[in-house]
């Protein structure tokens, strides 16, 4: 069936709690209202109130009663309604949800998903747009998947129910509704931790991940080069065996993230291959990001979210090295 | 036209006085002789278990320990008045619930020996382990109820947390959810009057922390948290009212020692302040009351006390025999081993540079 990533998503939470009787949906406007970007539509009236619910406006409350949740036999699959009202979340995520399996030396665990929309381009709000994958990724025990297709989020959701960790879940929302693809009804997963390799080539290796991989597929097809596309999918743990397999065979590597270039995820790519794979370059690791400041009002996100333009010229600038 | 929009007030219990007199009306029945000398000998037993974290520590031989002494009648009668399937979500300080829960001793002196496979067991006791982020417990503790409520277990769950934590917003948040979602939490706010160097009354202007549950739209109650008696019945009514909704009842009592070893109470509070708390103790009136009844003496007192020491040292000798095994923190991170953590696991293991500590 031709779905695009809202009704992936919907198609992936019906799957769960059909397959899951203890799974349940919590959220602020999460139930009757079916998300603010209709992920949880018609859920509501399928399983009712007991679980899908409309919670409290408070993230903290959200996240923090998802991990009590979790720890006691359910899987809740909590929504953040944007990425920066899950920050006043951040302290249970990283207090708590990263560290409660080892610190139990894994006596308790905590199978529980935060999805929350990610990254710019739709003209929103201030604070609606941010890119935070590398702040979750960097502790340590929260997994980070970030998918860019249709196919792809449901299959991560699907497999993220299916696994006993916490899950951070970021959904670009500019992917949400900008294309469709074939997507199976039935359930399936995709493996988290692994990457795919979207487009293949030999001169160049483009590591991205999120809005970043439509830009970058769009670039290399215009430009026509001989790249190899990396879509990463799961931001923590990183798919390292993929990123220097192709390095080595390509000799170049570029990074493409929304997110603000300074200790951003791409710096943790960029180390990997210079660790593993700097003797087989021909050219210095490139990133490509949005610059180092906060995301600004929509007036000037096109100045900031890099553009095909800004990644094509990435590209000449690499191959010419 | 005004009119009065709503009007609440708070109790306040006490069934056991200072001086160990009691009010013999209010105390449950199924409090007979042998379950109150069991009240005493866990009182007891936490404040001796203190008294030895405590000198451990001083000698380099535990990590930074929050005392309890003082504080002994709030935990022993809540956790007394658990039944045997109610759970527990704890803060930092609440080593006598662990100890009535059953908890084994030399798994408590792990932890405190800063091993975190102090917590292994803590599942198995109907618990969780310590929380140290103040107040972050709070929305577990609504959640592990939701989840009970959800899956029809008929459990209980006690949420602990200090005067210092209900000004954090994960104490509102968690009660404000727990009312919200209609869930069986009874939480226990543990008023020791200090948040480290701060007293009480910097805390908020509300006249009892009890009353933060008129505005969550719960239940709250007040009792002497030096009173087992009543903390213990106060816990016991609102488990048994917790289908109806959580329940907040704040104990007040006197945190007779340091916030923890890494403090020095002299240089924010008098001594003065401590001394009119000691003829308060919560030990002190429940022997008066024991003894009185002759239910007590000394003889038994010092068997007791005898038999206590000896499964202390027993316990920190087996702790003291433990010994850590890096994998342990690699492998129990996630759910299965990334390739990427399993080489810095490899090349950790395979290092030198920590043979030997």
């Amino acid at each position: 069936m031709m779905m695009n990533m809202v009704s992936a998503l919907n198609s992936a939470l019906d799957t769960i709690m059909q397959e899951n009787k203890n799974a349940v949906i919590l959220g602020e406007d999460v139930g009757k209202d079916g998300g603010v970007f209709r992920v949880t539509d018609g859920l509501y009236s399928k399983y009712g109130e007991r679980r899908v619910i409309d919670t409290p406006l408070a993230e903290s409350g959200i996240i923090g009663t998802s991990i009590g949740m979790a720890l006691s036999g359910l899987r809740p699959i909590a929504e953040c309604q944007f990425a920066g009202f899950m920050l006043l979340g951040f302290s249970q995520l990283i207090n708590h949800a990263a560290r409660y399996r080892t610190r139990t030396r894994g006596t308790m665990k905590l199978p529980m998903i935060v999805r929350t929309p990610v990254s710019g381009g739709v003209k929103t709000l201030e604070h609606h747009s941010d890119s935070p994958e590398a702040y979750y990724a960097h502790i340590g025990g929260l997994i980070v998947v970030e998918p860019s297709t249709p196919y792809d989020a449901k299959g991560l959701m699907i497999k993220a129910a299916h696994m006993d960790d916490p899950v951070i879940f970021l959904e670009p929302t500019k992917l949400y509704r900008l294309f469709k693809q074939e997507v199976p009804e039935k359930s399936y997963e995709v493996e988290i931790g692994k990457a795919e390799i979207v487009h293949p080539g030999d001169g160049l290796s483009i590591i991205t991940w999120g809005t970043m991989v439509q830009t970058v597929k769009n670039s290399v097809e215009k430009m026509g080069v001989d790249a190899e596309i990396i879509d990463l999918r799961t931001i923590n743990p990183m798919d390292e065996e993929t990123i220097i397999k192709s390095v080595k065979k390509t000799g170049r590597a570029m990074i493409v993230h929304e997110a603000s270039l300074s200790f951003g995820a791409g710096a943790e790519v960029a180390a990997r291959i210079a660790e593993k794979a700097i003797f087989e370059l021909s050219a210095p690791v490139l990133r490509v990001a949005s610059p180092s400041l906060p995301y600004p009002y929509p007036g000037y996100e096109n100045f900031y979210i890099p553009n095909e333009k800004k990644v094509m010229e990435a590209i000449d600038k690499i191959m010419k090295e | 036209m005004i009119s009065k929009a709503y009007e609440g007030s708070v109790d306040y219990m006490q069934i056991l006085d200072e001086k160990g007199n009691a009010d013999e009306s209010l105390i449950p029945k199924e409090l007979d002789g042998q379950k109150i000398v069991s009240m005493y000998k866990f009182m007891s037993f936490a404040r001796a278990l203190d008294a030895k974290v405590l000198s451990l520590q001083r000698q380099g031989r535990a990590v930074t320990y929050a005392p309890l002494i003082g504080e002994e009648a709030t935990q022993i009668g809540s956790a007394m008045a658990m039944g045997e399937h109610d759970l527990f979500v704890p803060n930092f300080r609440q080593h006598g619930v662990y100890l009535v829960r059953g908890l084994p001793l030399d798994t408590f002196m792990l932890y405190w020996k800063g091993y975190e496979e102090g917590n292994r067991d803590i599942a198995k006791i109907g618990g969780f382990p310590y929380n140290v982020p103040v107040a972050t417990q709070m929305p577990h503790a609504t959640g592990v109820a939701f989840a009970q409520k959800y899956r029809g277990t008929g459990a209980s769950v006690v949420a602990y947390v200090g005067d210092g934590g209900t000004s954090e917003g994960d104490f509102y948040e968690g009660i404000n959810f727990a009312g919200a979602l209609g869930v069986p939490l009874v939480v226990i706010i543990e008023n020791n009057g200090w948040a480290i160097s701060e007293p009480r009354n910097r805390q908020t202007k509300a006249q009892t922390l009890a009353q933060k549950a008129i505005a969550a739209g719960i239940a709250g109650i007040q009792v002497d948290g030096n009173d087992v008696f009543a903390v213990y019945k106060a816990t016991r009514d609102a488990i048994a009212n917790s289908k109806n909704g959580p329940t907040i009842i704040e104990c007040v009592t006197y945190r007779m020692s340091m916030h923890t070893t890494a403090d020095d109470p002299a240089k924010y509070r008098s001594d003065a302040d401590v001394e009119a708390w000691k003829s308060k103790d919560p030990i002190a009136r429940l022997k008066s009351y024991l003894v009185r009844k002759g239910l007590w003496n000394e003889a038994l007192e010092n068997a007791m006390a005898a038999d206590q020491l000896k499964k202390i040292d027993e316990a920190v000798e087996k702790a003291e025999a433990f010994v850590p095994d890096p994998k342990n923190m690699f492998e129990t991170v996630y759910s299965y081993m990334p390739q990427t953590l399993k080489e810095e696991e490899d090349a950790a293991v395979a290092a030198d540079y920590w043979k030997g500590e």
